[in-house]
């Protein structure tokens, strides 16, 4: 239990981010008409391929002998990219089809 | 970390949070998810050019191959899909982003010093990746049809949470005893992956859209997870982002499908035991075809269209445009009722209509167009069931008693299109089907309005 009181306590400036971020997010969401459900569920998911950053950054540091590392390392990124890249392509689709009539 | 990269880092937070915010207006969303794209291109580009560590140009190699395949691939498939299909593709695009946050925990944890603080972040992005890959594989097999029967595992939800809580006693116990055995992490994995399964499996297809959404959620809270793991604020805040962003759209969901969050997570969902109510005799309902119908909304002032899931399987979106087309043409009044949960997934109704050309302005909200009902003409109701059973206003014991419906009872007449008098997916009866002012127009959705306006065109 020290332990995890500790963590908080020397981690300050990251539970707060934390706790701000959930607020943030709550309310940049929370008035979204129901129109926009769909695009916006797909939309968030593609920010979620944001592990992508993580997977690179295993690669990265991985020892060049490591197979173990490359290897997972390699198919997080291809996973990772696909998420963001299909996801961002795929609301950006959805989107371009609301409009008005002229 | 150089002082540029945590720059480019700190421009792309803000990037997603204004992307997201955007993504929340019609006439600001396509910049929206411009923005939120451009913010990870640029943490992306700045994670690969900007370090301070000496990289083998192999490493390099392989990583711009893993970029470009997944480009390529992800591109593809979105470029591909059917609108119809966006449910699935949500799902298993979230599924890649749980499985690669999975195997980066497998990754550090073979480099896990033993450190209580970093093993736990490790063991929870395992966990929660392995789930989150499972779960939205099953949910992918489920809507596109690949996995058909609900499975029903005797006891499931007792078995469920036991075994959930026998990973988290399990994950608990590799962090307090500083085990750091890869068999142990890859077991982990397996548990994750197993719970996802098993979590989504006694799950109805219907219901797959609430499980996506709260996966949905649950991969950002593994993004986040693994942010603090290596120290990455882009992560964290983008992750946390999305994992609240998706609570708050489950929460949504479910209020439109009149279910409590805590039944979702805790499995009490899909049950289809007893149904009050279920034998009432409700009198009889009277057929129509085609031509009488065509006649009731060519003389009609107006009218109303009510769109629900059976139109997106059927895939009559272009045909319902057509409909609304001609009759407008005729002079007649013609307007969308969407209902929040109408379609596969919420909002997805609009997606398919908008992709058929329809004007967005001719689709209104529920409380917006309720008060119209009663100055309609007629109403078509196209493979829309639960969504406007009154029993949802005067039956206290139905299972979608509370629910917010279309008042469609309260128009002149009532069409309504469904394939067979099959309950829809609350297992009820609608009594609307009842009603004296209601005539069934039974056939496919897509079958049946190709006929009606082939029908008003000879009128």
């Amino acid at each position: 239990m020290n332990e995890w009181i500790e963590f908080i306590s020397s981690n300050l400036e990251i539970t707060y981010i934390i706790i701000l971020s959930i607020f943030v997010g709550v309310e940049v969401i929370k008035h979204i008409p129901a129109v926009l459900h769909t695009p916006l569920m797909s939309g968030a998911n593609a920010l979620s391929g944001v592990v992508v950053v993580g997977a690179i950054l295993v690669m990265l540091n991985a020892d060049p002998d490591n197979y173990f590392a490359l290897a997972l390392g390699f198919i997080a990124v291809v996973l990772g990219i696909l998420n963001v890249v299909g996801g961002f392509a795929v609301t950006g689709r959805m989107l371009k089809m609301f409009k008005k009539k002229s | 970390m150089s002082i540029s990269l945590s720059l480019i880092y700190l421009v792309s937070t803000i990037a997603f949070i204004i992307g997201l915010k955007k993504l929340g207006h019609p006439a600001t969303a396509k910049n929206g998810n411009l923005i939120a794209a451009s913010g990870m291109g640029l943490a992306i580009a700045g994670t690969i050019f900007i370090h301070d560590i000496q990289v083998p140009t192999t490493i390099y190699i392989l990583i711009g191959l893993a970029i470009l395949i997944g480009s390529v691939i992800g591109g593809w498939m979105a470029i591909k899909v059917k609108m119809t299909k966006m449910p699935e593709l949500v799902s298993l695009f979230n599924g890649f982003g749980g499985a690669s946050a999975a195997l980066i925990g497998l990754v550090e944890f073979s480099k896990d010093g033993g450190d209580k603080m970093i093993t736990t972040t490790i063991v929870s992005g395992i966990i929660i990746g392995a789930i989150t890959f499972s779960g939205s594989m099953i949910a992918w097999g489920k809507l596109n049809g690949s996995i058909k029967s609900v499975v029903k595992i005797p006891y499931h939800n007792a078995v469920n949470n036991l075994f959930l809580a026998g990973i988290v006693a399990f994950a608990f116990f590799m962090v307090t005893a500083g085990a750091n055995s890869e068999v142990l992490a890859f077991a982990l994995l397996a548990a994750g992956l197993i719970y996802g399964i098993l979590f989504v499996l006694p799950i109805g297809g219907a219901d797959m859209p609430v499980v996506i959404s709260l996966l949905n959620s649950l991969t950002g809270i593994a993004a986040a997870i693994t942010g603090v793991l290596l120290s990455s604020m882009v992560m964290l805040i983008g992750g946390i982002l999305v994992g609240s962003a998706g609570i708050i759209l489950t929460i949504a969901m479910c209020k439109g499908m009149n279910r409590t969050l805590a039944a979702v997570i805790f499995g009490t969902f899909g049950a289809t035991d007893s149904v009050p109510g279920a034998n009432k005799t409700l009198g009889n309902i009277k057929k129509t075809n085609p031509s009488d119908s065509a006649i009731m909304l060519n003389y009609a002032t107006n009218v109303i269209i009510v769109p629900g899931y059976g139109l997106a399987v059927a895939q009559a979106q272009h045909v319902i445009h057509e409909l609304e087309e001609l009759l407008t043409k005729k002079g007649v009044n013609v307007q969308y009722a969407i209902h929040p949960v109408a379609g596969r997934m919420p909002g997805h109704m609009n997606v398919l209509l908008a992709e058929s050309n329809v004007d967005y302005s001719l689709l209104l909200e529920m409380d917006d167009i309720n008060p119209q009902f009663k100055n309609t003409d007629v109403v078509l109701v196209v493979g829309a069931n639960d969504v406007v059973n009154p029993a949802a206003h005067n039956d206290p014991s139905s299972p979608i008693y509370g629910m917010p419906i279309l008042d469609v009872e309260n128009a002149k007449h009532i069409i309504v299109n469904k394939r067979t008098m099959n309950a829809g997916y609350a297992g009820i009866e609608n009594e609307l089907f009842y009603n004296p002012k209601t005539v069934m127009l039974f056939g496919d959705a897509k079958a049946a309005l190709t006929k009606l306006v082939s029908e008003l065109k000879n009128m």
